[in-house]
């Protein structure tokens, strides 16, 4: 069996998770404490992947990253970035794809906080960051488990965008999920088991491990 | 010196009200905000420290403008070193007692820690996450936590409400012991006339958004005509009649005390109203009981 497309997977997953913590902790701060009136639109901005289907957002990618038109052309010869058919590529379709799996969580755990929290350590002197990196983060963990597990999971389960955006290029773009749709085509049924079951036991375990863990089952090794 | 004259057009439960606070502090002093719910007592606390932005007015402390409408003026809360004891406590969870100390102490001076454990007595307790502390001793962490910082103004947004009578008055005792030792300028957010003769040095009567009269305790709350040797702060639980005089039922703080009195002079009492018991004549007879 060729581990490429499994190795592949784990790789996108883990850089896009990496990066879309981030950018999604300044992001879901600003929403936490905006008064602004653009807040309702960049918050449904980032929920629109979660009900647009995938391919729609591949499609629009699809356009605007190719060569072929000006957009596309700029970002090729001004930086050298072929986001067409790419790993690098993917990863930019995946973070915005699965933008809304850690922005929510992390979103909400930062609600839930007391204000108080906030103010009392602010009244310490402490600035903004010195509060959300000793205070405020160590008390949502379990928004944050949330928040990286969700946005991992979902990035490895992604289908449509990548097979718009990223085609079928092994090493490059041939992520399991595509592997399993090639191996069926090819009526290959054995290897799309392989690559299915252990897909199937992985996702189960992961979110098994936080449902513990946030459930109050695993408690020694989370306090 | 804090010279406080600020506005805000606050939302209450009766509508719209206008807070317009304006008084002058004198440095070290002890001072209760004294009034219903809703009159802007929080709001005041809040505005000084910072977290709440008037919507006109100055806030000078020793000389120093931290807020001025005027001027455009507004120092951030970080910068004003203010002491603030919440009424949610707002311990950090993720942080021991002693964690939760010198994190609020910071890059600054810690030699007021050591000191301060000792005053409230949380020694034991050091090493204890919030979660596992009770009521009281959370609000001991809290006051040590405010107190530690060395701040210009300690603020204390009804911190002894949540307790029950015996811990209150421990806590007082905490307070007036911090307050003979750091001097700080104190500003108490209370309901409890008892509690404020004993910590206050000044009153203001808060009402509808306004300062209506202020004091000392004693002007405030004690008819100053009598000058008992006994004097208690309790409240009226029974008035009954007996032949041709009444006893009157006290709760002078967990004790129930009766009092015996004329047709004359129980005729403003309500049961539930406040009342001083105060006697002049007489040999009190003292038992050690512990």
């Amino acid at each position: 069996m060729d581990w490429q497309p499994l190795i592949l997977t784990f790789q996108l997953a883990f850089v896009v998770t990496v990066l879309l913590f981030f950018i999604s902790l300044p992001l879901s701060y600003w929403l936490v404490n905006t008064k602004s009136r653009l807040k309702p639109i960049i918050e449904t901005l980032v929920s629109m992947p979660l009900v647009l289907p995938p391919t729609v957002l591949g499609f629009y990618f699809l356009i605007a990253f190719s060569p072929g038109n000006a957009f596309g052309a700029w970002l090729n010869e001004a930086l050298g970035l072929k986001l067409v058919f790419s790993f690098t590529g993917l990863v930019i379709a995946s973070l915005i794809y699965s933008l809304p799996f850690m922005v929510h969580p992390l979103q909400s755990g930062l609600a839930n906080l007391p204000r108080s929290l906030t103010e009392a350590s602010s009244l310490m002197g402490k600035s903004s960051l010195s509060t959300l990196y000793n205070v405020l983060l160590p008390n949502m963990k379990a928004s944050l488990l949330t928040g990286v597990v969700l946005a991992f999971a979902h990035t490895v389960g992604e289908f449509g965008v990548v097979l718009m955006i990223g085609g079928n290029i092994p090493g490059q773009t041939k992520v399991a999920s595509i592997a399993i749709y090639d191996e069926v085509e090819a009526m290959n049924y054995a290897a799309a088991h392989m690559y299915s079951i252990i897909l199937f036991v992985l996702t189960f375990c992961i979110l098994l491990i936080v449902y513990l863990i946030n459930g109050g089952y695993i408690k020694k090794i989370w306090t | 010196m804090i010279h406080l004259d600020i506005q805000k057009r606050l939302q209450s439960a009766e509508g719209e009200m206008n807070l317009h606070i304006k008084c002058d502090i004198q440095q070290g002093q002890f001072i209760t905000l004294y009034g219903e719910s809703g009159v802007g007592k929080t709001s005041t606390l809040r505005m000084l420290a910072g977290l709440m932005q008037p919507d006109a007015g100055q806030i000078i402390v020793n000389n120093k403008s931290w807020f001025d409408q005027d001027k455009k003026i507004n120092i951030k809360s970080q910068l004003r070193n203010i002491g603030f004891v919440f009424q949610d406590y707002a311990l950090f969870p993720n942080m021991t007692v002693k964690e939760n100390l010198h994190y609020a102490t910071g890059k600054r001076d810690k030699s007021a820690i050591a000191q301060v454990i000792d005053i409230v007595e949380l020694g034991e307790l050091q090493d204890r996450k919030p979660d596992t502390l009770s009521g009281g001793q959370k609000q001991r962490v809290a006051l040590a936590r405010a107190v530690v910082q060395q701040p210009e103004i300690l603020l204390l947004d009804e911190p002894l409400s949540a307790l029950d009578l015996s811990k209150r008055l421990k806590l007082q005792d905490y307070l007036l012991k911090i307050h003979s030792e750091f001097k700080l300028t104190t500003l108490l957010i209370s309901h409890d006339i008892a509690e404020i003769i004993k910590l206050s040095d000044q009153v203001f009567v808060l009402e509808k958004g306004q300062i209506k009269r202020s004091g000392s305790p004693e002007q405030i709350f004690i008819n100053t005509e009598i000058s008992g040797k006994f004097k208690f702060i309790g409240e009226v639980l029974q008035i009954q009649k007996e032949d041709i005089i009444y006893v009157i039922t006290v709760l002078i703080q967990n004790n129930i005390v009766k009092v015996i009195g004329q047709e004359s002079e129980i005729r403003d009492l309500h049961i539930g109203d406040k009342v001083m018991v105060a006697s002049k004549a007489f040999n009190p007879l003292i038992y050690k009981i512990e």
